[in-house]
C-alpha cells in the first residue's frame, strides 16, 4: 500500500465527494425548506450533465476559449434549473402543497418517471461526454501524484463555492432569511408578510439549479447514460439522509465521508464499491436514525 | 402502601430552559390529582417524562414500585396506564367506534390476523363507553369530521377503554363549550369513582380543579410549587400571583 | 360488491386462458403483477412506500431457479414454497432494519438495498450468470411431467388459486385487529404506543407479508419465464408495483389487481404504438392519479357508493 495509491485514493475521493455535495446540497436545500425529498433530484442532475455535454460540443466549435467552454458548465446548470426547477415545482408540488406526505413522495417519483424518458427522447441511449474541458485545464502535480486539475481543484472549488455562497446567502441576504422563515414555519412566514409561495419557487430552482451544477460538473468526468439520474438520486439521498435532512454544513462532512470511503472501497474491494455509501448510511441510520446532525424537533405532543 | 406512580430527582433541560427541576412526586392510589401551572411551565413535559415518552437527563420514575425510567410508553400502558393528550391523538382515517375498537383489541394484546376488528371486541362494551361520553350518536362518523370538542371526547374515551389504573387526562376540558365542561368531567370522573381509577389531569379551569380534585399541585418554572389541599394550595400567595392572576 | 368482482375477475382469467391459449402467459404475468402490487399494498395501508420491493421478487425468483438447477427433479409446488420461504425469511431479517424508519428513510432505505442487490446479481457471473441470468428447465407440478400448453395452463390454475387465496387473506388480515391498527400507524403511531401495541412489531408482521407476496410473484414469474435475470429486481419494477397499488388502491386487497388489470390494458397499447415512452406513460398516469383520485380505483367505487346511499337515504 504505498503513497501515491493513497493520494491518489484521497484525491478520488475529495473530487468525487465534491460533485455528490453539489448535487445533496440542492437535495437538502429542497428538503429543509419544502419538506418534500424530491425524487426527481436525480432527472436534476441527469438533466445538466446532458445539456452541459450538448451545450459544450456548440461552444467548441464556434470558438476556441477555455473559459467560454467553462462558462458553458453553470450556463447549462442554470437553464436546466430555471426551467426543470419551474415545471415542477409549480406543475406538479404546488398541485398537492399540504397534503399528505405519501402523496407528495409518489409525486415527485412519478415526475423522476417522465423525466427519465424525456431524457431518454432528447438525447437517445448513446454516452455523451465532455472530455474536452478537462484536458484544457491540464493537470497539477503534488508529492509525485499527477492528477487533473479539472477534478482535483475546480471540482472542490466549486463544491466550495456552492457552500459558502448558499450560507452567506441564507445568513446574510434578506430573501435568504425568508428562505430560512419559510423553511421554520410557512404560515407564520406567510402571517409575516412574507411571499411564501416565491420563496417556494425560488427555493427550489435554487436547489435544482445546484443539483444540475452537479451534473453538469460531473458531465467532463463520466459519460452520460441513462440510468445515471436514478443513480445519483439514491447516492444524493444516502448524503442527505446520513446528515440529517436540510443539514447543509453536515451535507459537507456527510459527503466527504461517503466520497472518501467509497475511493478506499475502489482501490481495495471493488466489488463493494456500489454498496459503500449504503452501508454507510445504514450505519449511521442505524446509531442514529434521523441522521448526524439534526436539531431537535418542536414537541408535538 | 407503595405508591401508584412515583419520581425521585426527575430532571430535564432542553438547552437553556430547565422543564423538569429535580422533581420528587408521589402519586397514591384512589386520589384525584389536579396539576395546575401556566403554559410551558412543564406540566405536560412531566407527564410525557412519567408515561415514558420523553428520558429525563436524570432521576427516576416507579409505577407501581418498578422502575420504568428507561421503558417505552406502550409498556406503562401494559401496567395500567391510560392517557388523554393536549391535542387530541385520534385515528384519522377511521370511524370513531373503530378507534375505540382498535383500543379494546389493544387492551387484550393480542391483534388477531383473522378475526374482523368489530368481532375481535365486546360490542357492549365499546358502546357503554361511546354512550359514556356521549358519543353513541356519531359512533360511525369518520373521526376527521368531529367538532374539537367532541374530539376531546373520542380522545378520553379511547384511554377509558384500556380499563386503566391510572388515568392521565391533559387539559380534558379545553376546547369543550363551558356548558359541556361539567357535564364531561361528571361523567368521567363518575366512570373512574366507579372503578377505582386514580386520576391525574392536567387543568386551567380553577372552577373544574375545585369541583374534583382530592389534590392539587402547583407548577412553577419546571419545579412542584405547592403541593396539597386544594384550598392550601390555592390560597398560597404564589400560587395566586403566578397561576391564578389574583393577590 | 368488491368481493364479487373479485370472483367474476378470477373465472374470466381461467376462461380467457381456456378459450386463448396465446393469453395464459401475459395473464399470468399480470397476476404476478398484482401479486407484487399487493405486497407493496399492505405497506401502504401503513402509509410507507417501498420503493425497492422488487428485491423480493429477485429473491423468489432467483431462489426457484438456485434450487432447480441444483435439484431439477423437485416438483414445481415445493420449488413455490422454497421461495415463499426464503423471500419470508429474507423480508423477517432486512425488515428488522426497515421497520424503525418512515417515510422518504423507508422508501429510500429500500430502493438502495434493491439497487446495492441488482447490481451484484449483474457482477457476479459466476454465481448469479450474471446480466445473461440463470435458465430453468420446466419442472414437474404436483408430480406431473408437462408439455408447454399443459404446464402453462396448469400454471395458470395454479397462479389463480394463489391469487384467490392471497386476495381472501390479506383482505382478511386488512379487516382484522393487526390490519386496522397497521392503518393507524399511517394517521397516528403515538396513539397506538399509547394504546399499547408495538407499532415496530406490527409494521414488521407487514414487512414480512409484503415480502412473502413479492417473492411469490418473483417465483411465479420465474417459472412461467424460464428464465431469471437480475432485470427482474430493478427498481423500475419496484415503481410500477407502486403504480398499480397506487392505481388500484390500497383500501381493499383487489385493489392491487384492479390496478394491475388497467396496467396490462395500457402497456399492451403503448407496446404497439409508443414504444421508448413507457416510463413518462407511467408516470403521467401516476401524476393525475394522485392529483384527481389518490385513493385509487377502489376508492372512486366507495365514494360513488356512499353518494349512492346518500342519495337513498
Amino acid at each position: 500500500m504505498n503513497l501515491d495509491l493513497v493520494l491518489l485514493a484521497v484525491a478520488d475521493g475529495v473530487s468525487y465527494a465534491g460533485l455528490l455535495f453539489m448535487v445533496s446540497l440542492g437535495l437538502t436545500l429542497i428538503c429543509g425548506v419544502m419538506g418534500i425529498v424530491n425524487v426527481a433530484h436525480g432527472a436534476l442532475y441527469a438533466f445538466g450533465g446532458y445539456a452541459a455535454c450538448t451545450l459544450s460540443l456548440q461552444v467548441m466549435q464556434n470558438t476556441p476559449s477555455t473559459f467560454l467552454l467553462l462558462l458553458v458548465l453553470p450556463i447549462a446548470a442554470l437553464m436546466v434549473g430555471l426551467v426543470l426547477g419551474t415545471a415542477i415545482e409549480a406543475g406538479l408540488l404546488r398541485r398537492i402543497q399540504g397534503r399528505d406526505p405519501v402523496q407528495q413522495l409518489l409525486m415527485t417519483f412519478a415526475g423522476f418517471m417522465v423525466l427519465e424518458d424525456v431524457q431518454r427522447l432528447i438525447w437517445g441511449t448513446q454516452p455523451y461526454s465532455a472530455p474536452d474541458i478537462i484536458g484544457r485545464l491540464g493537470t497539477v502535480n503534488f508529492f509525485n501524484v499527477t492528477y487533473t486539475s479539472y477534478q482535483l481543484v475546480l471540482i472542490p472549488l466549486m463544491a466550495l463555492i456552492s457552500y459558502a455562497g448558499l450560507m452567506f446567502f441564507l445568513r446574510f441576504t434578506s430573501t435568504g432569511r425568508q428562505v430560512v422563515a419559510v423553511t421554520h414555519h410557512r404560515e407564520m412566514a406567510t402571517a409575516l408578510g412574507i411571499n411564501a409561495k416565491r420563496v417556494g419557487w425560488l427555493t427550489f430552482v435554487l436547489g435544482a439549479t445546484l443539483g444540475a451544477l452537479g451534473g453538469a460538473m460531473a458531465a467532463p468526468t463520466t459519460s452520460m447514460v441513462p440510468g445515471a439520474g436514478a443513480d445519483m438520486i439514491v447516492l444524493s439521498f444516502a448524503v442527505v439522509a446520513t446528515a440529517g435532512m436540510g443539514q447543509i454544513t453536515g451535507a459537507l462532512l456527510a459527503s466527504l465521508m461517503i466520497g472518501l470511503t467509497r475511493s478506499a472501497a475502489v482501490y481495495l474491494a471493488p466489488e463493494w464499491e456500489v454498496a459503500v455509501p449504503y452501508l454507510i448510511m445504514a450505519l449511521v441510520l442505524l446509531v442514529r436514525p434521523d441522521g448526524l446532525f439534526t436539531v431537535a424537533q418542536a414537541r408535538r405532543i | 402502601m407503595t405508591a401508584l406512580l412515583s419520581t425521585r430527582n426527575l430532571c430535564l433541560r432542553f438547552g437553556g430552559v430547565i422543564a423538569a427541576d429535580n422533581i420528587d412526586f408521589d402519586l397514591q392510589h384512589g386520589e384525584r390529582l389536579a396539576v395546575i401551572g401556566q403554559n410551558g411551565a412543564g406540566k405536560t413535559t412531566f407527564i410525557n417524562i412519567c408515561t415514558g415518552f420523553l428520558k429525563p437527563d436524570q432521576g427516576t420514575v416507579m409505577f407501581n414500585g418498578q422502575d420504568v425510567t428507561d421503558r417505552q410508553p406502550r409498556h406503562l400502558v401494559r401496567m395500567g396506564l391510560g392517557r388523554s393528550f393536549q391535542l387530541p391523538q385520534l385515528f384519522v382515517d377511521h370511524t370513531v367506534k373503530q378507534c375505540l375498537e382498535i383500543a379494546a383489541a389493544a387492551r387484550t394484546g393480542h391483534m388477531s390476523w383473522f378475526v374482523a376488528l368489530s368481532d375481535a371486541v365486546d360490542v357492549s362494551e365499546v358502546n357503554d363507553t361511546l354512550r359514556l361520553v356521549g358519543l353513541h350518536e356519531r359512533a360511525h362518523s369518520p373521526v376527521l369530521a368531529l367538532p374539537e370538542g367532541e374530539r376531546k371526547l373520542l380522545d378520553v374515551a379511547m384511554a377509558l377503554m384500556l380499563k386503566p389504573q391510572l388515568m392521565i387526562m391533559d387539559e380534558p376540558t379545553s376546547g369543550v363549550g363551558s356548558d359541556s365542561k361539567i357535564q364531561l368531567m361528571d361523567t368521567v370522573m363518575q366512570a373512574l369513582a366507579e372503578r377505582q381509577v386514580t386520576s391525574w389531569f392536567v387543568e386551567h379551569d380553577i372552577d373544574i380543579v375545585k369541583r374534583y380534585a382530592t389534590r392539587v399541585a402547583a407548577w412553577i418554572g419546571g419545579r412542584i410549587a405547592a403541593d396539597g389541599e386544594p384550598d392550601d394550595v390555592l390560597q398560597q400567595p404564589q400560587v395566586r400571583l403566578e397561576i391564578l392572576g389574583t393577590r | 360488491m368488491l368481493n364479487m368482482i373479485g370472483l367474476v375477475g378470477a373465472m374470466l382469467c381461467l376462461l380467457l386462458g381456456w378459450q386463448f391459449p396465446w393469453s395464459k402467459t401475459p395473464l399470468i404475468m399480470g397476476l404476478c403483477y398484482g401479486l407484487a402490487s399487493l405486497g407493496v399494498s399492505v405497506m401502504m395501508r401503513a402509509g410507507q412506500v417501498s420503493f425497492g420491493h422488487a428485491l423480493y421478487a429477485a429473491i423468489g425468483a432467483y431462489t426457484v431457479a438456485f434450487v432447480t438447477r441444483a435439484y431439477p427433479a423437485i416438483d414445481g409446488i415445493v420449488l413455490l414454497s422454497a421461495a415463499l420461504l426464503v423471500s419470508g425469511l429474507a423480508g423477517a431479517v432486512i425488515g428488522l432494519f426497515m421497520v424503525r424508519y418512515r417515510g422518504i428513510f423507508f422508501g429510500m432505505l429500500n430502493l438502495a438495498l434493491s439497487m446495492v442487490v441488482f447490481a451484484m446479481l449483474g457482477k457476479m457471473y459466476n454465481w448469479s450468470g450474471g446480466t445473461d441470468g440463470l435458465r430453468m428447465e420446466r419442472p414437474t407440478l404436483l408430480g406431473f411431467t408437462l408439455e408447454r400448453a399443459d404446464f402453462e395452463s396448469s400454471l395458470l390454475i395454479v397462479v389463480v388459486m394463489c391469487v384467490v387465496g392471497m386476495v381472501w387473506l390479506v383482505q382478511r388480515y386488512f379487516k382484522s385487529a393487526a390490519g386496522e391498527a397497521l392503518a393507524g400507524i399511517k394517521t397516528n403511531e403515538t396513539r397506538l404506543e399509547y394504546l399499547g401495541l408495538s407499532a415496530r412489531l406490527i409494521l414488521w408482521q407487514a414487512y414480512v407479508l409484503s415480502a412473502l407476496l413479492v417473492g411469490l410473484s418473483g417465483a411465479l414469474f420465474a417459472m412461467v419465464q424460464g428464465l431469471v435475470t437480475p432485470d427482474i429486481g430493478a427498481w423500475l419494477h419496484s415503481g410500477e408495483y407502486v403504480f398499480i397499488a397506487v392505481l388500484g388502491g390500497s383500501g381493499h386487497a383487489i385493489g392491487a389487481f384492479l390496478g394491475a388489470a388497467v396496467f396490462e390494458t395500457v402497456k399492451l397499447f403503448a407496446a404497439a404504438y409508443m414504444t421508448g415512452i413507457w416510463q413518462m406513460l407511467l408516470g403521467l398516469t401516476l401524476i393525475f392519479v394522485i392529483i384527481l383520485a389518490p385513493d385509487g380505483i377502489v376508492g372512486l367505487m366507495r365514494r360513488k357508493s356512499v353518494h349512492r346511499h346518500q342519495e337513498d337515504a
